[in-house]
Parts: C-alpha cells; sequence; structure tokens
C-alpha cells in the first residue's frame, strides 16, 4: 500500500489548475445523452394521471376509456378505489401508449370520481395550523449558563432564567421571519427509460444515485439487484431529490415488464413540481439579548414549518445558525400540510436556518446603530464549529472584494437616488462535506492507456473531470490522457451524490488506485533506471529519478514493461475513515450588495461576494462554477422561488415555470468567488462545496434589502409585493 | 397533447374556408409559444390547427397612404422591433424589448401576443376563465389578478403587453371572416372584451374570424411611452404596466390616452388619469397626481392590493418616460 498524499502546492501538475470539463463540448453541441435523450427502439411512453385535488378520497377509478383510446397499450392502476391522497398532483395511474399524444389521451379519458376531505396548506400560519390539528412537537433544547437547583422545576427555572437575561440585556431585538417553500425545479424532470428484457432489467435513471438505485428497482420486480443494472450518463439537476428509482421508476420498469416493451417515463413539469421534491419552510418568533459589544447573551425562539404531509419542519439543532450563545432555549412545531413530502433539498436545513437567525443579527446592528459587520465579527466569539478564526480571515477578504467599507452606511441612512435606495448585507455558514464511500477500478494497459470505472455520476459538477485530473496527477500524465468512466451500477459502488460527498470520495478511491499502481509501475521500472521504486517519480509523461530528471523513461515505455497483461487496481474509500486526502467541515462568507425601488418594492442584486473554504481545491474551475451556481440559486430564493399553494383548495397553482419565477442570467448581478485555500486548509485535503454556497445568499440578501430600506421584510422570497407591504408597515 | 389534424393554408382566404365556426374545434397557430403549451396541459384540445405562417399577406410592416403604418398580423416580434417605420412608436418598441427574450421575441408574432390567452393560473391549471371561491372563504391566491372590473366572474388580467401600446396610439385592427368578403376595421381599444360567460372569450374575435393587421395612425405629434414594472429581466408577466400617449403644445398636454396592462380582464383605458393630465404641463408632480387619478376605481381582490400602488407608479412613469424625462425606477 502506497503512502497516500497529495503533493504539494509547488509539486502539483494538473491539481489546483483552472481545467475545463472533459464533457463540456459533448455538453455544449447536445451530443451529451441525458436520460430525457434516451430513446429504445420500440419504446412505450408513459404518462402520469396526478390527482387533482390536495387531500381527497379515490370512491371509484375507471381505466376502460382509456385502454379504448388509439395507441393506448397498458394502463397501471397505482391508487385503488378507497385510498385517501394528501397531497395534489399523487400519482393515481399511468397510461402506457404508442404515442405521447396516445398517452395524454388516454390519461384524459380515466374516469375517477373523489370525496373531498379538508385542506390545510397555511404552513405560515401557526395558529390556524394548531386548529386544524395539524401540529406535533418537533421537539427543542434549553441551555443556560446557570444550572437548576436540585428542587427547581426546569420548565420555571428556565423561563425565569430567559427573562432574568433579557432583562439584564443592554439590546433586546423581537422579531418574526421566515422562508417559504420552494421546489427543487430540476431542469431535467425525474425520471427513466427502462427495459425488461430476459429476466433482466436495464434502466436509464436520471439519478445522482447509480450505485444505489439497482436495489430499489429489484426489490418491486422480484429480481436480485445484480439483474438490475441503472445507468445515467448525464444528469439535469437532482439538488438532494434524486436518491431513489421513486414509485413512478418502478411502476415504468412494471410495466416493461407485463408489456415487454421498453418504457419511457418523465414526469410532466407540473408533477415534477409538485411531487418530485420540495425544502421545507421555517418561519420564527425570537426574542434575543446582547451585551453592549453587540454579542448575544440569550436566544429564545419558537419556529415551525413543514416538510408536507409527513411533518418535519427545520430541526431545532441548527436554530440559531452557527452562532450560538451561551443561553438558548429554542423549540420547534412540525406541520402537516397537503404538499408531497419534502425531500433533501441541497444543504438541508442550512439555509431556512441561516435565513431566520442569520437576519436577527443584523436586526441587532440596526437596533444598536451599528455597522452589522462590526456586530458579527462580536459575534464569532458564538462560533460552534472552531471556525472563528477562519470567519474573521474570510470577513475580511469579502470586505475589501465588496467595498464594504467605503460602501456602507447604517440601515435606511443610505442616500436616496430618486426612489431607489442601496444597501449591504452579509452572513455565514458551516457544512460537512466529508468523503462518501468510493471504490475505483483501474487499468494501465502495455500500450500506456489508462482507464478507470467509478460507479458514481456527475451532477454537472465536474466528476468526471476530477476524476480525471486525479489520475492524471498520479501518473504526470494531462487529463485528456486518462478514460474515465462513471454512471453505471455495474461499476465499483460509489455512494450517492449528496451532502457535499462526492469529490472527496472519488479523490480519495481515484488517488489511492493510481497511487498503487504506480506503485505497481515504479517496482518494474526502477531496474531498468537502476534506481530504487521510491526514488522514482512520474513527471510529465515520464518516469523519472528524482533529483537526475535525465535518468528517464516515457509513460509509454514504462507500461510496455508490463508484457501482456494490463495493470488492474482497485481500491476503496470508506466514509468516516481518517484520511490525509480529504477531510470535512468548511466556513463560509457571503456579501450581498442590493438595490431597491421604494416605489415598487423591486429589488435588483448589484453584487455579490462569496468567499468559500473546501480544503484543498482540485479544480478551481469547476469548482468556482459550483459557488456561482450555488449564489445563483441562493438568488433565486432570495427574490424569486416560492411555492404557492392555493389557501382554500391547496392546489399548486405556479406548478408551470411559466408561473414559478425564476431569475435569469440579467437578475444575479455581478458574482465575486473567492475560494480561501491558505497552506491551513490545503492541508486539510479535500472536502465537498456542493452545498455551503447555497447558504447564506437568503440571509445576506435580507440584511441588504433591510440596510437599504431600514425595513425588515420578514419573509423570503422579497418579492416586491412583500417589500412593497414591509414598508407600508413601517409607514 | 390531443392528436390533431393540421392546416397551412396559403391565403387569407383558406385560412376562412378551414376555421371552424364553433369555439374550441380549430385553433389558430402563429409562432405557437401559448397555444403549444396550453395544447400539451389540454387547456385547449382542437380537431385542427391552422397554420397561418405561410400567408404572405399576414406578414410583413410597410407604410400606409396616410402617414402610418400596417403590420401583418403574422409578423414576429423582432422583426417589428427592428423595423424604421416603427421608431416614432416609442411605446411598442419599449414594450418588445422588455419581454426580454430572444426565443419570444424571434418567435412570437404581434398578432398572437394580442390574442395570448390569460396567465391567469387557476385557467392555465384547468379551473376555466371563471374560477371561483368554492367554499366562500374568499381565500382564493390572487396576487396578480385583477384590481378593475374585477366583479364578476372574471378576474384574471388581460396577458397582452402591446395591447396598451397600441390602444394608447390609436391603432386599428383588420378582422376578416366568416366568409371571405367580410372585413371590418375595428379600433384596438374595441378588440378586447371581458367575458360574460363560457360562450365568451377575450376578444370580440368569433372562432372563423381572423386578426389580419395592426395599422397605426400617423404619429402627428404624438409622443408616447409604456413603461412595465417587472419583477425579472426576464420574460415573466409585469406586475403591472402603463402606455401613455401625449400631444402637447406651449408645453401643455392637449390630448392624451393612458391605457393600463396586467390590472383588468381588459387593456384598462383610464379616463381619469386622462382628466387629470390633459390641461397640464408635464412635471413630476403632475404625472404622479395622474397615476393617483387612475387608481381611484382601483378594487384589489383577496391578495392584490399591492398591484395598486404599482399600477399607479406605471402610469407616473409612462407619462415621464413619454415626455422624455427621467421615470425613475431602475
Amino acid at each position: 500500500m502506497a503512502n497516500y498524499a497529495w503533493p504539494s502546492r509547488d509539486e502539483a501538475q494538473v491539481i489546483g489548475k483552472k481545467t475545463s470539463r472533459l464533457d463540456g463540448v459533448a455538453k455544449s453541441t447536445g451530443t451529451a445523452k441525458y436520460t430525457y435523450d434516451v430513446n429504445l427502439k420500440g419504446q412505450l411512453i408513459a404518462k402520469a394521471l396526478g390527482c387533482p385535488h390536495a387531500h381527497c378520497r379515490i370512491t371509484k377509478i375507471d381505466t376502460s376509456p382509456a385502454l379504448r383510446v388509439p395507441g393506448v397499450v397498458h394502463v397501471e392502476v397505482l391508487r385503488d378505489a378507497g385510498s385517501e391522497i394528501e397531497w395534489q398532483g399523487e400519482i393515481l395511474a399511468v397510461v402506457a401508449a404508442e404515442t405521447e399524444g396516445a398517452a395524454a389521451e388516454g390519461v384524459k379519458a380515466i374516469r375517477v370520481e373523489y370525496e373531498p376531505l379538508d385542506v390545510f396548506v397555511k404552513d405560515y400560519d401557526l395558529e390556524a395550523a394548531e386548529r386544524a390539528g395539524r401540529t406535533s412537537s418537533g421537539g427543542g433544547r434549553v441551555q443556560t449558563e446557570r444550572e437548576p437547583g436540585p428542587n427547581d422545576d426546569e420548565d420555571k427555572f428556565a423561563d425565569a432564567e430567559i427573562e432574568r437575561l433579557l432583562k439584564a440585556s443592554k439590546y433586546v431585538v423581537e422579531g418574526f421571519y421566515g422562508i417559504d417553500p420552494i421546489t427543487h425545479c430540476c431542469l431535467e424532470p425525474h425520471g427513466s427509460t427502462v427495459e425488461f428484457k430476459d429476466g433482466k432489467l436495464l434502466a436509464y435513471l436520471s439519478t445522482q444515485n447509480v450505485s444505489g438505485t439497482d436495489d430499489g428497482f429489484a426489490r418491486d420486480l422480484n429480481l436480485t439487484a445484480s439483474d438490475v443494472e441503472v445507468r445515467c450518463d448525464y444528469i439535469g439537476g437532482g439538488f438532494g431529490s434524486k436518491f431513489a428509482p421513486d414509485y413512478w421508476g418502478v411502476a415504468a420498469a412494471r410495466i416493461s415488464q407485463k408489456t415487454g416493451r421498453p418504457v419511457k417515463f418523465m414526469l410532466d413539469r407540473d408533477l415534477e413540481l409538485k411531487l418530485a421534491g420540495n425544502r421545507p419552510s421555517a418561519y420564527l418568533k425570537v426574542r434575543v439579548g446582547a451585551d453592549e459589544n453587540g454579542v448575544i447573551q440569550v436566544w429564545d425562539s419558537h419556529h415551525w414549518g413543514t416538510g408536507g404531509a409527513t411533518g418535519g419542519a427545520v430541526s431545532q439543532n441548527v436554530v440559531p445558525y452557527v452562532l450560538v450563545p451561551k443561553n438558548y432555549r429554542r423549540r420547534v412545531t412540525n406541520i402537516k400540510t397537503n404538499a408531497a413530502p419534502a425531500r433533501a433539498w441541497r444543504a438541508p436545513n442550512h439555509p431556512q436556518a441561516c435565513a431566520i437567525s442569520q437576519t436577527v443579527i443584523d436586526d441587532l446592528a440596526r437596533v444598536m446603530g451599528k455597522d452589522s459587520y462590526d456586530v458579527f465579527l462580536a459575534n464569532l466569539v458564538n462560533a460552534t464549529n472552531g471556525k472563528a478564526d477562519v470567519y474573521r480571515e474570510q470577513m475580511r477578504i469579502a470586505a475589501e472584494l465588496m467595498g464594504w467599507k467605503e460602501k456602507y452606511h447604517l440601515h435606511g441612512k443610505g442616500p436616496r437616488n430618486g426612489s431607489i435606495v442601496e444597501g449591504l448585507g452579509m452572513a455565514l455558514h458551516t457544512w460537512g462535506g466529508a468523503a462518501n464511500n468510493s471504490s475505483c477500478t483501474l487499468r494501465i494497459r502495455p500500450d500506456g492507456s489508462v482507464e478507470s470505472w467509478c460507479g458514481t455520476q456527475d451532477l454537472g459538477t465536474g466528476t468526471r473531470t476530477v476524476c480525471a485530473m486525479v489520475l492524471a496527477e498520479t501518473f504526470g500524465l494531462s487529463p485528456a490522457d486518462v478514460r474515465v468512466n462513471i454512471g453505471s451500477s455495474k461499476y465499483p459502488v460509489s455512494g450517492a451524490s449528496g451532502g457535499s460527498t462526492t469529490v472527496g470520495g472519488v479523490s480519495e478511491s481515484h488517488r489511492r488506485a493510481a497511487q498503487d499502481a504506480l506503485e505497481k509501475l515504479f517496482a518494474l521500472v526502477a531496474p531498468k533506471l537502476e534506481a530504487q521504486a521510491e526514488q522514482l517519480e512520474a513527471v510529465g509523461g515520464r518516469i523519472r529519478v528524482k533529483g537526475a530528471p535525465q535518468r528517464s523513461i516515457s509513460w509509454k515505455e514504462a507500461c510496455a514493461l508490463l508484457g501482456d497483461m494490463p495493470l488492474e487496481v482497485t481500491q476503496s474509500y470508506r466514509s468516516g475513515t481518517p484520511s490525509p486526502l480529504s477531510s470535512s467541515q468548511v466556513a463560509g462568507v457571503q456579501m450581498a450588495h442590493v438595490a431597491v425601488d421604494l416605489e415598487t418594492g423591486v429589488v435588483r442584486m448589484k453584487k455579490f461576494v462569496a468567499v468559500q473554504d473546501q480544503g484543498l481545491v482540485i479544480n478551481p474551475k469547476t469548482c468556482a462554477s459550483q459557488i456561482y451556481g450555488g449564489v445563483c440559486m441562493g438568488i433565486a430564493g432570495a427574490l424569486f422561488e416560492q411555492r404557492i399553494m392555493d389557501p382554500e383548495t391547496g392546489a399548486f397553482v405556479n406548478c408551470e415555470l411559466s408561473d414559478y419565477r425564476l431569475p435569469r442570467l440579467g437578475d444575479v448581478g455581478e458574482i465575486i468567488v473567492h475560494l480561501y485555500e491558505p497552506d491551513s486548509e490545503r492541508q486539510r485535503g479535500v472536502v465537498g462545496n456542493g452545498e455551503p454556497p447555497v447558504i447564506s445568499p437568503i440571509a445576506a440578501i435580507s440584511n441588504a434589502i433591510c440596510n437599504a430600506t431600514g425595513v425588515r421584510v420578514p419573509v423570503a422570497p422579497y418579492t416586491p409585493q412583500r417589500v412593497l407591504e414591509a414598508l407600508q408597515r413601517r409607514a | 397533447m390531443k392528436l390533431f389534424e393540421y392546416a397551412a393554408p396559403r391565403t387569407e382566404a383558406e385560412v376562412l374556408q378551414v376555421l371552424s365556426p364553433e369555439f374550441g374545434k380549430t385553433e389558430i397557430l402563429a409562432g405557437g409559444t401559448d397555444l403549444i403549451g396550453l395544447m400539451k396541459k389540454m387547456i385547449v384540445t382542437p380537431d385542427r390547427v391552422v397554420n397561418i405562417m405561410n400567408v404572405p399577406t399576414l406578414q410583413g410592416i410597410e407604410p400606409t397612404d396616410e402617414g402610418g403604418v400596417r403590420i401583418g398580423a403574422a409578423t414576429t416580434l423582432d422583426v417589428v422591433r427592428t423595423s424604421p417605420y416603427m421608431k416614432p412608436y416609442s411605446a411598442v418598441l419599449q414594450v418588445i424589448a422588455g419581454i426580454n427574450s430572444l426565443q419570444l421575441q424571434a418567435q412570437g408574432t404581434i398578432g398572437g401576443e394580442l390574442c395570448r390567452r390569460p396567465q391567469c393560473w387557476f385557467f392555465r391549471n384547468g379551473e376555466g376563465l371563471f374560477w371561483s371561491s368554492r367554499h366562500g372563504t374568499g381565500e382564493r391566491d390572487d396576487r396578480y389578478h385583477a384590481i378593475f372590473d374585477n366583479e364578476g366572474p372574471a378576474r384574471f388580467v388581460s396577458p397582452s403587453r402591446i395591447a396598451p401600446a397600441l390602444i394608447a396610439l390609436g391603432a386599428r385592427l383588420r378582422v376578416i371572416g366568416p366568409r371571405a368578403e367580410d372585413e371590418q376595421w375595428v379600433p384596438a381599444s374595441a378588440f378586447f372584451q371581458k367575458p360574460k360567460h363560457e360562450q365568451q372569450k377575450e376578444t370580440i374575435l368569433r372562432p372563423d374570424q381572423l386578426l389580419t393587421h395592426i395599422e397605426l395612425p400617423p404619429v402627428d405629434g404624438w409622443l408616447s411611452a409604456t413603461y412595465e414594472v417587472r419583477q425579472s429581466v426576464g420574460p415573466d408577466a409585469p406586475l403591472a404596466a402603463a402606455a401613455c400617449a401625449f400631444r402637447h403644445s406651449g408645453g401643455i398636454v392637449r390630448e392624451a390616452r393612458i391605457v393600463l396592462g396586467q390590472v383588468a380582464p381588459t387593456p384598462w383605458y383610464s379616463h381619469e388619469a386622462v382628466a387629470a393630465l390633459v390641461g397640464m404641463p408635464v412635471t413630476v408632480e403632475t404625472a404622479e397626481i395622474a397615476g393617483q387619478a387612475a387608481v381611484q376605481r382601483a378594487r384589489p381582490l383577496n391578495n392584490n392590493a399591492y398591484k395598486v400602488q404599482l399600477a399607479k407608479v406605471a402610469v407616473k412613469r409612462a407619462i415621464l418616460l413619454a415626455a422624455g424625462m427621467n421615470p425613475g425606477g431602475f
């Protein structure tokens, strides 16, 4: 076993160099085949009947008219008469037909009778939820510096202690903050094209989890996982919502099994938004008390929200977010609404927790009449993740890039240009990002070609390119010299891409396999160069003696020494194993500069700065891209995105992209990304950065709007309607 | 999408021959930027789709003998936007520029833009144009709905972004059919109607009639502008809009037309705003007063009171923009 390590910054030839995606041309020219592009000979097209009601019981379902529609081949009923349906869009039946039109007409022909049941979707209204019997406790926690005495009632002690601390505080802020649910809104909807043939299933699935979805199909079809191959070469967005085949994927497989035909079943846009992923809401009432320096000494909050029909609000564990005072009381109430269950959304819990608690710090600055930067700085003493020093340095860099000192004014005190005011805001965040399980098989052939196989997937983040860069770095080659195979469940198992765990995992497995292989190759080359194996290095397409570069042979010559047999190595990394190649826990600071039109409530992004630590950066180009994307997505959540449920019917009214508002490029303003990678962070090895950059934007933008206007717009997204309503409340 | 018959006539007369006298049986396809989506969702399910893009007389822009301009209904928005004849009609050009999507501008037609179906999300999700509060709670989410003329069952907003500008500029529309010899010129303001029942639509067009041309009168000293309150720089519908055209002499407005968009089931002609502006010089103050006058009779629904403010600002800014003054905003 080799001594696994990364090359130093000076030694690295490939790692740390901006490298374009290996599949960039294929993607931009359309030759890359996404799941939606896969069409199999003789395939049926499937369409779904989604339930039109948010809560009902099916009293009758008759599919026979659908079967009479010309072109319809099969109708698969998923929910029978008697079933209770708890959210709009739930799939009742799937129609498979020769053409898309016939499938659509078949769906329209199905006759269903419903008994309507009570609907509740007002997750923001705690009292209404309580009246409707839709609430349950999500737990809570009290922490005080002073301990209750042996005879004290703990609740009463906490009450008294919180009140005492608030009373003793120099500054007290009381507020309400919130963030509405949004959907994952994957541009490529969930779905698959499947073919059941000779007792085996081939599934082209749009998934973040190729290695882990085969058994999901197998279980339902009475197969073994080895009878199933899941493939996903390219995916148009997942964000945490595509970890399973889903019941509609299984339905497609079942239809293929029954009809003997391949089946293509991609969700229509409205069902994609209604069913296939949403992020829980969070609304918070809070009181905080701070000392004369603005350091929060006591936090007392109650938050609530919904993860849909299964309840689940934002966890109380992350409230308040990152900066946790010594004394706090927090509790959460889960609300059950008639909406599809939430799914993991990029950095689960964190964006909401950040949005509802780091806005409080900014309001404290407003109340104190102080620079928000200074109040955040003062509160770093409360950082619970041991990253206070990193945040301090990141804040300094971010402020410089933003021009914070030159631009900053106190809340609502900036110059007014006609109806336009401007403001700055900041927020900070943390994330784990530890490496996932990953295995890699590597083959070096006698002709010098290098090929790898790994059951991971590229979510569009550049995983393919990272794999190639790690191999190329190790062998002294260029990324174009190696062939990387990913995206099949038949390849060595690799973890799902969620939680920013992929880059760490694949870097581990590929570096380990490559170092092992290189060690074996060195053993063959050493006698030839009259050196010891450990004296050798692979640089610039040659294997040479360290310190004597003239004693070298080319990579090809070296590989020819393998004889007839290729060199094959498989190496794995198991998540949680301490390793010099990867670690976890990152810090990031973001700052927003916005302009607000006081007459229309329209907010425009002017500039955004993201300073992000992610340990060692393999590819600065795709790493920065990931942050640009995260920031854009955060801006979307701050200003545009909202799942709008009609309060009366529970219908998801903006379930089409024409109504589900998203920013365009012209809406995101200037974005500055700074990869924070001093030696202290680089030496930690690789840490994922998929989630972190999407956490802070909402709080940072909310704070910037408040700084511009002097008024807190309490609930995201900060739409013109909400900005105007907040301004009016002040007036 | 339902299976359908496809017709691609080459003359206006041929178009009329293949249109059905019954609503819903045939649909006219121009750019298709609205129709295709509606067909995919099966909100409209025609038996026959009639593509009018191959009819040469419906294409292009030409000056009229009177000094105005005539636009074929199937002319795409980018052709309208770049035509030298359109230069004096600022109110129209500003709208097309504000649509902010190369695809929609290149594919969408001016006639199609006038005939778009409402963006009302209840309609688009299959509840029809006349959705109601089924349980009488009055709690439907109507944040983008009408603040004028919303007492009846129709509470959607007229989706056309160009219509207010055309009405303010005094445009006429040529409508033909059902018979080949039937031809009428309709003031743009009379083309739109608020449907009172399911058998009526949002324009006066019968299913076997065709909008063929839009004619703008000579500019003749009229200044014009449209101001749309847009949340994003993308092609999403504005939250409120106003078009203003006026003629002045000696610094005093002598004649004006002010039409609001996105606020009523039809483009909303504001007599109040006109009355406030005529006889006054254009200043920030008089524009503000006209904006105030425009929303006097506004009656917001459950969740759209903010649109009253936006409509007021849109009117003010349209007036200032038409006068060549800084309208404010971004």
